[in-house]
């Protein structure tokens, strides 16, 4: 069996004491992250790209990784304690999770908690192993028709799927892929939209664009209402499940696995749509649907654990295709590219060791989370008290410095500023700055597919439209954007997104 | 704005839309377009701003008709300080170095929030400033300054 040598392999890249070490900060920090009231994984990452610049590859991505999948425990953790999800992939265990916590069982749902997301992330990161493979298979047959065709599915996903207006969404897309094409354009040396700057020869880096819209941006927002976070105990007790709750929680989170690591692999997918998901279903088949928003047990596990699995399967297209899922996965294919590594199919088979050490620490990864968060929750009970005008001037310090090392160069400092100040206008007209980091990571990749795919057919655009792979692609994509503009579904979709605010 | 735009929020965006999207054609035109089977720099960017153009029209268009909501306010004061803050530290950086650009940036930004102390304040931008400096220069090595030229005694 090819894939035990395989996980043999990434077992020996991952189980070194440096690579567990990088794999523990990652979960660390991940967790932090989640716990701590407005920061994001988005920013966390883009704040400590620089600082992982001088590490290997595969440490940099394991610790990289760590913080996107740790992030979503710590969420569940303010969830359920004081109601407010640290993450927006948590919002639904708070319904559950804190009712639970009022009645006495925060230890109970915090545990339910842990064990979901453990079991849906050893079984996602298998899922991960087995389906890998074949997709980077197929996807070494495509050319450069195929990418084209496949980046507009994704984009058009992530449209779909972004909650807010349609229109805007396109809109930020088409922004962020121009923005992607500021600098020198490889083919001819022109100068495109550089005003003559020298700092803008070589493009805008990734890192300012995240940390201006995801950490500047939502700074000034969340000073709009800067609250006090009461928590309702100081003692976290009654850590053990009993076979009851065991036999309640199975069936919960076994559905929730399956649903979230399908909705993981979607483009535009993720995290947040996966617990939404499966809260809604385990809602209309669980025998106990009647005390769903009163402390059910099953409201806990089915999110949490189709989120972890989400979080987890979100990083199948981004390491066979090179195609982000999400803006986390933008951000991990800027990682890799900053340390040599072209992301995409060729990958796995020019850097295996890396691949499958990857997918194995997640394991690891998974594992230290349920020793953090259970038996050191005092610790993060302690860091949901950290007050967020202590925490923001510190959050600036990190993307301040970031940013300057970046280059050594206050130019950046500046840019990030003016991406700060954008983002926030943004999101004051109801435009998600998430569409636009996606586009912006795509663009130059898309325009470099399309100047190919229509060199290659000697201009005849409808190459993209005869190739099959291609054409059921942009059919998916064309199906997409006509199934969110029927009215009916139109509707239930701001109904859905309503739902989370 | 008056009562014809119905859905202000659409219609600022629109705005924003159409200035960029304009913007990415007009200064595409100083490079060469060539054809879609050799394209040159500045076709793909033309196709992107006169789609983003169009968007931007759309919600122009859409903001006429039906409601939406009205755009919350703009808390200008937090941008302002959290802004300059921002660009403080990029001009103290290099000439001041990083104790006192930290430092700065603490304070001042520090001061948007409603609960701003003083003492506190002052406790946190220090405690931070050393903090900056055992991490990103002592141990990630960072090349940066930690005292800058304006501050260095000769």
């Amino acid at each position: 069996m090819e894939i035990f040598a395989n996980l043999g392999l990434g077992l020996e890249t991952a189980f070194t004491l440096t690579n567990l070490f990088y794999c523990l900060v990652g979960v660390f920090v991940g967790t932090a992250v989640g716990v701590l009231p407005g920061l994001g994984p988005i920013a966390t990452i883009a704040m400590l790209l620089p600082a992982t610049f001088g590490l290997p590859p595969i440490s940099a991505l394991i610790m990289l990784s760590g913080i996107y999948y740790g992030a979503q425990y710590g969420g569940s953790t303010t969830a359920i304690l004081v109601n407010l999800p640290g993450e927006s992939s948590s919002v639904v265990t708070a319904l559950d999770g804190y009712q639970m916590a009022r009645q006495g069982n925060a230890g109970k749902a915090l545990a339910t908690a842990a064990l979901s997301s453990f079991f849906a992330g050893t079984v996602a990161t298998v899922l991960l192993a087995l389906f890998a493979p074949p997709l980077a298979e197929l996807a070494l047959k495509f050319g450069p028709a195929e990418y084209f065709s496949l980046m507009v599915l994704g984009l058009v996903a992530s449209v779909v799927l972004a909650s807010g207006s349609l229109l805007n969404a396109i809109g930020m897309v088409l922004l962020g892929l121009l923005l992607g094409l500021v600098g020198t354009d490889v083919n001819s040396g022109a100068q495109r939209y550089t005003f003559e700057l020298p700092e803008l020869a070589d493009g805008i880096n990734f890192v300012i664009v995240a940390m201006g819209m995801f950490g500047i941006g939502e700074i000034i927002r969340n000073l709009e209402h800067d609250e006090d976070r009461s928590l309702l105990m100081k003692k976290v007790k009654g850590l053990m499940l009993t076979k009851d709750d065991f036999k309640r929680i199975i069936a919960p989170v076994f559905r929730g696995t399956v649903l979230g690591s399908a909705l993981g692999i979607l483009p535009g997918g993720g995290a947040m749509l996966a617990s939404f998901a499966a809260y809604s279903v385990e809602k209309k088949v669980s025998p106990n649907s009647k005390n769903f928003g009163k402390g059910a047990i099953e409201g806990v596990a089915a999110p949490e654990a189709a989120n972890n699995a989400g979080a987890q399967t979100s990083f199948i297209p981004m390491l066979t295709l090179g195609i982000p899922s999400n803006p986390v996965m933008a951000l991990m294919i800027g990682a890799m590219i900053i340390q040599g590594i072209q992301p995409g199919p060729a990958v796995m088979t020019e850097q295996p060791a890396l691949f499958w050490g990857l997918i194995v620490s997640m394991w690891f990864g998974n594992l230290f989370l349920v020793v953090l968060n259970l038996p050191m929750i005092g610790l993060w009970v302690k860091m949901i008290m950290v007050p967020y005008h202590r925490l923001y001037p510190a959050i600036l310090m990190f993307c301040a410095i970031g940013v300057f090392s970046l280059n050594n160069n206050e130019f950046d400092v500046y840019l990030m500023a003016l991406f700060g100040l954008f983002g926030y206008i943004c999101a004051k007209l109801g435009a998600e700055p998430a569409p636009m980091l996606l586009g912006y990571i795509i663009g130059p990749m898309m325009e470099e597919y399309l100047r190919r795919a229509l060199l290659l057919s000697q201009s005849d655009p409808t190459v993209f439209v005869t190739r099959p792979i291609s054409a059921v692609m942009l059919g998916l994509a064309v199906l997409a954007l006509a199934i969110v503009m029927l009215p009916s579904l139109r509707k239930k979709r701001e109904e859905a997104f309503h739902e989370e605010d | 704005m008056t009562s014809i735009v119905r859905h202000p929020q659409n219609f600022w965006i629109g705005i924003i839309f159409i200035f960029f999207g304009l913007a990415a054609v007009y200064f595409g035109l100083e490079h060469e377009m060539g054809t879609a089977g050799r394209m040159g720099p500045s076709y793909f960017p033309s196709v992107l701003g006169g789609l983003l153009a169009l968007v931007g029209l759309a919600n122009l268009i859409r903001s006429f008709i039906g409601h939406g909501e009205s755009i919350g306010k703009f808390h200008v004061k937090n941008i302002v300080i959290i802004l300059s803050a921002v660009l403080l530290f990029g001009v103290l950086m290099r000439n001041a170095g990083l104790a006192a650009a930290v430092f700065v940036l603490v304070m001042l930004s520090s001061y948007a929030s409603p609960k701003f102390r003083l003492p506190g304040a002052l406790l946190l931008a220090t405690g931070l400033s050393l903090f900056a400096i055992v991490i990103f220069v002592k141990l990630l090595g960072l090349p940066m300054p930690v005292i800058g030229p304006w501050l260095s005694m000769d």
